[in-house]
This record gives C-alpha cells, sequence and structure tokens, in this order.
C-alpha cells in the first residue's frame, strides 16, 4: 500500500500538481481511515489531502484511474463477476422473448452488433448506469481489436470502438424514441432537455469506455508507463499555439477565474500602496470625535494613473489564438486601466475597439474581430512592417507618455522590409513598448522571425507560451 | 478523543436529516476533517452551500457554531483577541492608592480583561464547537498568517498571558470564493474540498427537499432546465440557491408544468445578467 501510494505522489508531481512532504503524510494518514474497497470514498480522501487546486483536478482523476482502475472488486478485469452476468441473462432473456428468436450461448459474446446497438440504445434510454458499464466493455472487447504490447496510445483504441458504435447516429434515434414514446411532436423546450439529457448519457458511455480502455492499457503495460503517456500539461501550462481543441475548451474555462483573481489582485494592489503624506484636513475632521485632540492621523493615499493601453496583435494564422486569449484577458481586466484601445493585422490594419464597446460578452467580440475586421492588404501574410506603417501614420498621434504599448505576435515576417523605425519612434513617444511572443525563446530570430530587430526597440520582449507567463505579465504592467 | 461520526455513511445520513444533501466528497471529507482534526478549506462557486455545510454540520453533531466573517482589513483584534482598555483604565484607577505596581500590573493582564474574538472563542470553548472562518479570500495575505498558529496546533499564543490551547479539537471550515489563490502555507494545512454545481440528481433532490409543495414532476424539469442553461456559455451560472428561489417562485404561482412561455418569464429569477437572460431565453425557445 505505502509502495502503491509513494509511487502515486511521485507521478502527480511528475504530472506538475505541487504536492508537498506533510500532504503526503496526510494522504498516508488518510487512507487508514478509508478502506480502499470504497473506491469513490477513497479517491475524495486522496483528493482532499493531496490537490489544493480545482484546475489540478482532472490531471489528479487520470493518474487515479491508472494506478488503482485495477483494485476493488468490481473492477475486476477476469470476467464473471455476478451481478453484470446475471444481468446480461435477463436482458438477453428479454430480447430473445421480444424477437422470438432461440439463440443459445449465455455470454454476450455471441450477440451481432446490431443487438448490441439496440441494448445500449435501451440502456441509453433508461440511463441504466449498470448496463451501460457493461456494455461499454463488450463494445472495447469487440471492436478496439486491442493486442497486448502492440505501441498504439489509447486514442486509437477509442477511434475504433466509437467508430463501430456510430453514437451520432445514435442520438437521432434516441431522439425519435423519445418522441414516439410521448405519442406527438414535443415542444422545442422539451425536445432541447431531451436532446441535453441523452446528450449527457451518451458522454457517460463514451467516458466507460475511455476508463475501460485505459484500465485494459494498465494491464497490459504497467501503471508507471501508463502515467507516463496519459501524462498532460496543466492548464496553465498548455501552449497557445499547439493546444488541441479539448485544451482550448479548458483554457478558455481557466481564464475566467484567472481574470477574476488578477483584476481583485490588481485592485488590492493599487489601494494598498505606500501611505501618502498627512490628510491634514481629514485629520482635523477626525479629531472632532476625540475633543479635538488630533489622536488619529489620516494619510493622503497615492492614486496612481492608470496606464493607458494600446493592444497591436498580429491574428494570422499561426498566432491567432494566442492573440485571441490575450485581447480576452485584456479586456476582462479593462477596469485596471485607464482607456483600452485594440488593433488587429495581418499585412492591413485595422481598429477593433469598437467591437468591445458596449458588447457584455468579450466571447462574442472576439468572434467579430475574427470575422469582421478589415485586416488584409495585399494577400493575407504577415506583414509586420506594412502593419506598424499604417498604425503609425494613421494612429501614431494618440500614442502619448501615458501610453503603454503592447506588440503582440511571432514577428515572421515573410522577409517583408521590418520597417523596425516604427517601433524605435513608437517607444520614444510612449512610456512603455512591450513586445509578447508566442513561440518558445530558442526560434527567436529562426527562419523568418524578426522579434530581434524590432525587440532591441522595446522595453523588453517576453515569452508568453501559456497562460501562467501571460498571467506574470500582465500583473506586471497593471 | 471521541470521533464525532463512525462512518462516511453516518456524516451524509445525518446531514440528510438536517436537509443538506452530500454528496460522496463532501461527507468524506466532513468525515475526514473529524477523523484526522483537520480544517477543511471549501471552495466552490457563490450559492452552492459552502457556508450551510458548516451550519450543518454544526447541526448535526449538536455543537454551537462560531463564525468569523473575513473582509479586507480584518485584523488580530477583531479575530482573535483584544484587551479591555476602558475596562483596564477603571481597575487602575478604581484603587490608585491601595495596590502596588506589580500587583496592578498582573492583575490587568488577566482573563478578566480579556475580550474573546470568534477564533479565541473557539479555541477556548468548553462545549463542542464547529468553528467557520467564512470567505477567507477576502483578506490580505499577510492576515492569513494570523490563522496559522491556529489552524495546525489548535492554539493561541497571547503574550502577556502564555499559549492557550483548545480543550477540545473544534471542527474548522473555512471557506473561499476563489478571488484570489490562497497561501500555500494556509492550503496545506487544510483539507481541500470543491463544491461544484450538483449533477441533475441531487439538484432534484435538493429541489424536492428544500422547497416544499413541489411536485417531483416539477423538481425533475426545474433540474433539467438548470442543468441546460448551466452548459450554456454564461457570465454567471445560476447556482443551487437560485434553483431553490425559482422552484419556490413556480410554485408559489402554482405553476405546475414549465414550458418556455413560462421559463421565459421567470427567468430573472435564475439568472441575474440582462444579456445571460436573453442568450437563455433565445436558447430555450427556438431551438432549431
Amino acid at each position: 500500500m505505502l509502495d502503491l501510494l509513494a509511487g502515486f505522489v511521485t507521478e502527480l508531481r511528475n504530472a506538475g500538481l505541487p504536492v508537498s512532504l506533510t500532504e503526503n503524510l496526510d494522504a498516508m494518514e488518510a487512507v487508514q481511515h478509508i478502506p480502499i474497497e470504497d473506491r469513490d470514498a477513497f479517491k475524495y480522501a486522496l483528493g482532499a489531502t493531496l490537490v489544493k487546486n480545482n484546475s489540478h483536478w482532472r490531471a489528479f482523476e487520470t493518474v487515479f484511474e491508472v494506478y488503482f482502475s485495477l483494485r476493488g472488486p468490481e473492477y475486476n478485469l477476469v470476467e464473471g463477476d455476478g451481478d453484470l452476468d446475471e444481468m446480461w441473462r435477463e436482458m438477453q432473456e428479454q430480447m430473445r422473448q421480444g424477437d422470438g428468436k432461440g439463440t443459445q450461448g449465455g455470454s454476450m459474446d455471441s450477440l451481432t452488433p446490431e443487438e448490441i446497438a439496440q441494448l445500449l440504445m435501451q440502456a441509453l434510454m433508461n440511463g441504466d448506469q449498470a448496463m451501460m458499464r457493461a456494455l461499454a466493455r463488450q463494445a472495447v472487447q469487440r471492436f478496439a481489436g486491442m493486442e497486448p504490447g502492440r505501441p498504439v496510445g489509447g486514442t486509437y483504441y477509442l477511434y475504433r470502438t466509437l467508430r463501430n458504435l456510430d453514437l451520432e447516429g445514435m442520438l437521432e434515434k434516441l431522439m425519435e424514441a423519445s418522441k414516439q414514446q410521448v405519442g406527438g411532436e414535443l415542444t422545442d423546450l422539451e425536445e432541447r432537455l431531451e436532446r441535453d439529457e441523452y446528450n449527457d448519457r451518451i458522454e457517460q458511455f463514451k467516458q466507460e469506455i475511455e476508463a475501460e480502455i485505459r484500465r485494459r492499457l494498465v494491464a497490459d503495460r504497467g501503471a508507471e508507463a501508463m502515467a507516463k503517456t496519459l501524462r498532460k500539461p496543466l492548464p496553465e501550462d498548455v501552449e497557445f499555439m499547439h493546444a488541441s481543441r479539448d485544451e482550448m475548451q479548458n483554457l478558455k474555462k481557466a481564464l475566467q477565474p484567472l481574470t477574476r483573481k488578477l483584476a481583485a489582485r490588481l485592485a488590492r494592489k493599487r489601494r494598498h500602496g505606500r501611505k501618502g503624506p498627512l490628510d491634514f484636513r481629514n485629520t482635523v475632521r477626525h479629531s472632532l470625535s476625540y475633543g479635538g485632540v488630533p489622536a488619529e492621523p489620516k494619510f493622503k493615499y497615492p492614486r496612481p494613473a492608470k496606464p493607458e493601453l494600446m493592444v497591436v496583435a498580429d491574428i494570422s494564422g499561426s498566432v491567432a489564438a494566442f492573440a485571441r486569449f490575450t485581447l480576452m484577458l485584456v479586456y476582462a481586466i479593462q477596469g485596471s486601466f485607464s482607456k483600452v484601445r485594440s488593433f488587429v493585422f495581418i499585412d492591413g490594419i485595422d481598429e477593433v475597439t469598437d467591437y468591445f464597446k458596449g458588447e457584455e460578452d468579450i466571447a462574442n467580440a472576439i468572434h467579430r474581430v475574427n470575422t469582421e475586421a478589415d485586416v488584409v492588404w495585399v494577400d493575407g501574410h504577415s506583414d509586420y512592417g506594412h502593419a506598424f506603417e499604417v498604425f503609425w501614420e494613421r494612429y501614431g498621434k494618440d500614442v502619448g507618455p501615458k501610453t503603454t504599448v503592447l506588440l503582440l505576435g511571432d514577428a515572421r515576417n515573410n522577409y517583408h522590409a521590418s520597417q523596425a523605425w516604427v517601433v524605435k519612434e513608437m517607444r520614444h513617444k510612449a512610456r512603455h513598448v512591450y513586445w509578447l511572443n508566442p513561440e518558445p525563446k530558442s526560434y527567436w530570430n529562426t527562419g523568418d522571425s524578426i522579434v530581434g530587430d524590432y525587440g532591441t526597440h522595446t522595453d523588453g520582449v517576453y515569452e508568453c507560451r501559456n497562460l501562467r507567463q501571460l498571467e506574470g505579465f500582465v500583473e506586471k504592467l497593471a | 478523543m471521541a470521533h464525532r461520526f463512525e462512518s462516511v455513511q453516518q456524516v451524509r445520513e445525518g446531514l440528510k436529516d438536517v436537509n443538506y444533501l452530500a454528496d460522496d466528497g463532501i461527507a468524506g471529507v466532513a468525515f475526514l476533517a473529524d477523523r484526522l482534526g483537520k480544517p477543511v478549506l471549501v471552495e466552490g462557486p457563490a450559492g452552492t452551500g459552502k457556508t450551510q455545510l458548516a451550519k450543518s454540520i454544526a447541526e448535526v453533531t449538536g455543537a454551537r457554531l462560531i463564525r468569523l466573517q473575513c473582509y479586507e482589513g480584518l485584523d488580530e483584534s477583531k479575530a482573535l483577541y483584544e484587551w479591555n482598555y476602558k475596562k483596564q483604565l477603571l481597575r487602575i484607577q478604581a484603587d490608585k492608592n491601595s495596590d502596588s505596581w506589580t500587583e496592578v500590573h498582573d492583575d490587568i493582564f488577566s482573563d478578566e480583561f480579556l475580550l474573546t474574538r470568534p477564533l479565541l472563542e473557539a479555541i477556548s470553548a468548553d462545549d463542542p464547537v464547529v468553528l467557520l472562518i467564512d470567505e477567507v479570500d477576502r483578506v490580505e495575505v499577510e492576515t492569513e498568517a494570523l490563522l496559522l498558529e491556529i489552524l495546525s496546533e489548535y492554539q493561541v499564543s497571547i503574550p502577556e498571558l502564555g499559549t492557550i490551547t483548545a480543550k477540545q479539537i473544534p471542527l474548522v471550515f473555512l471557506t473561499s470564493n476563489n478571488t484570489r489563490e490562497l497561501s500555500e502555507a494556509l492550503k496545506r494545512r487544510c483539507l481541500y474540498l470543491h463544491v461544484d454545481y450538483p449533477q441533475m440528481d441531487r439538484e432534484k433532490e435538493i429541489v424536492l427537499t428544500k422547497v416544499p409543495g413541489v411536485s417531483d414532476n416539477l423538481a425533475d424539469q426545474i433540474a433539467r432546465i438548470v442543468r441546460s442553461i448551466r452548459q450554456l456559455d454564461l457570465k454567471k451560472a445560476p447556482s443551487v440557491s437560485e434553483t431553490i428561489d425559482w422552484a419556490r417562485t413556480l410554485v408559489l404561482l402554482g405553476i405546475e408544468h414549465i414550458d418556455a412561455e413560462k421559463a421565459k418569464e421567470t427567468l430573472h429569477i435564475l439568472l441575474k445578467y440582462q444579456t445571460d437572460i436573453a442568450k437563455a431565453a433565445k436558447e430555450l425557445s427556438v431551438d432549431k
């Protein structure tokens, strides 16, 4: 048990979760009070002691699955656990009576794919958890075609299984069936609710399949090797430029609480600056409650001016995701700035500040930026030089000593002229000019990247590959 | 020390008796908190029953609830203890002539002149107590340090009096709305519990227990609609307390079956932003 836990904790640390020694000890103590057979309670016990941040929960769950999925009676890999088999026979009994067919053979291996689909539909219809689990097991066994020792990732097997089940079509069929059940048309609201319900169940079923595949892989390869292949970066460490769609969703979710925290922190920082000089008027006023004795001196608090911000972002394909996130972040905390203006470019440049005005939904505004802004000048390939030139010509007069300019992009200029003098001029007039680059530092100034040309004229070039780095920079900025 | 709970199951049933429906995670962590004698840090969106959990646990165990509401600028004298200056002054003036200085000096720093604040009160209580430190994320990082001694050792050091150690280990709950990252030192000392929006089944149960006069059918509909709404990309998803408010409203209005029209009319109870309401109304009615 101790060995297992030690391995588990090591793997958590490898996955990037900060687990301290005392937390480890707590976990050891906690598991003495919770029997390992109660797997859910066991999971929560470990979670409560080891994971202190909700965004790490998913990573924790994955590692937990890998390390403990083979333990506990109901998760035995060996076929023949009573309950499920019992249920199988019952189901098949019903099937046979229903169809009037006399198929022999007690195990479900004898079912045809159509029968499996039928059973699955029934299980989904009734929300029958145990049935779904059994079906997931069967589906994996039958369709995934897993072979011991084959060096393929779990996603490959998942794909193969799902392809054979056609869950998309299943949803439509379910909707049809429930319509028939009610006998007539559903109202829009009802239809929507039904659909959500079935979507939820299908999602559950998919997770069962995933868990089953993982279980089999662990049995085949051992926990440590498996955990290694499953290791994923935590949401704040996911790189903008290489995020998958799934990770993008998680990033978006992670962004919201982050901006809230950031805004609260900035407001606090602003309020709790150094004490200023004595506020004579206020002190005298307060002295009245002490009979004219100025017992409680009052001070003027310095009110640092909020910076004005101009964001100039490259939104061409390669760095679009990064620009999107930075814009989202900046607008989510725009209270910390006196004014925010934003510009986007590819080879032409356009101001998009208005899209964000009077729009409560930032995501919506971003969508409009991506679809409506006029950013293509010639061919739609990044041309930083031209974009900067036009920017300077049109908006240069608005850059003043209070303005902080943020330039976002990888500075891959497709070998156009750099026009770095614009940035130099900019720095001359503006308070600060920063460049944020979503590429790893080692790629800078390779190929057509000329971030160095621009960088020498700025107050700093920052690598912003993930949310953590971006957050760090923005906090410094405001 | 005697334990308050025998098993996770018992925690859950006890909570159910006082109308708090706990899931596996909540019951498990509460049980562990008792066994390990550790405080619990409860985090999650607003209105998911974090504070209520502490109250319910107090009710189940028959303990007194001591609550410390945190806010910016909270300090030692509000959270831990304070000397009763006025009384001390009176004491000195009362017998100016009789006592020698040393006697007075010893005397005015005794229990009699100590004003206990929630934290000290929880520590020095003789009867069983549950200490609730509410919205701990509102205090400054420096003030957090105040809590560390009490959370790990269950003791308070007062320079003039020495160290006061707890007579019995109270159950401690800290709640946080996650407006800022709490310090590692604090997190390390606590068990962590994240309370999220409940699963649909549990939400239905909650509505059934909390709202008198609601039919099973209506509760089911409510839970399903709320789940659908939570899946939308909203500024503020409806919380459990808002679900309950909504259910109450529907019961009061005598609505037995929710259709799109009625849902739209009462959406403002569930959602608090105009854009959210518009979005939800659109999603629920014209979904083709």
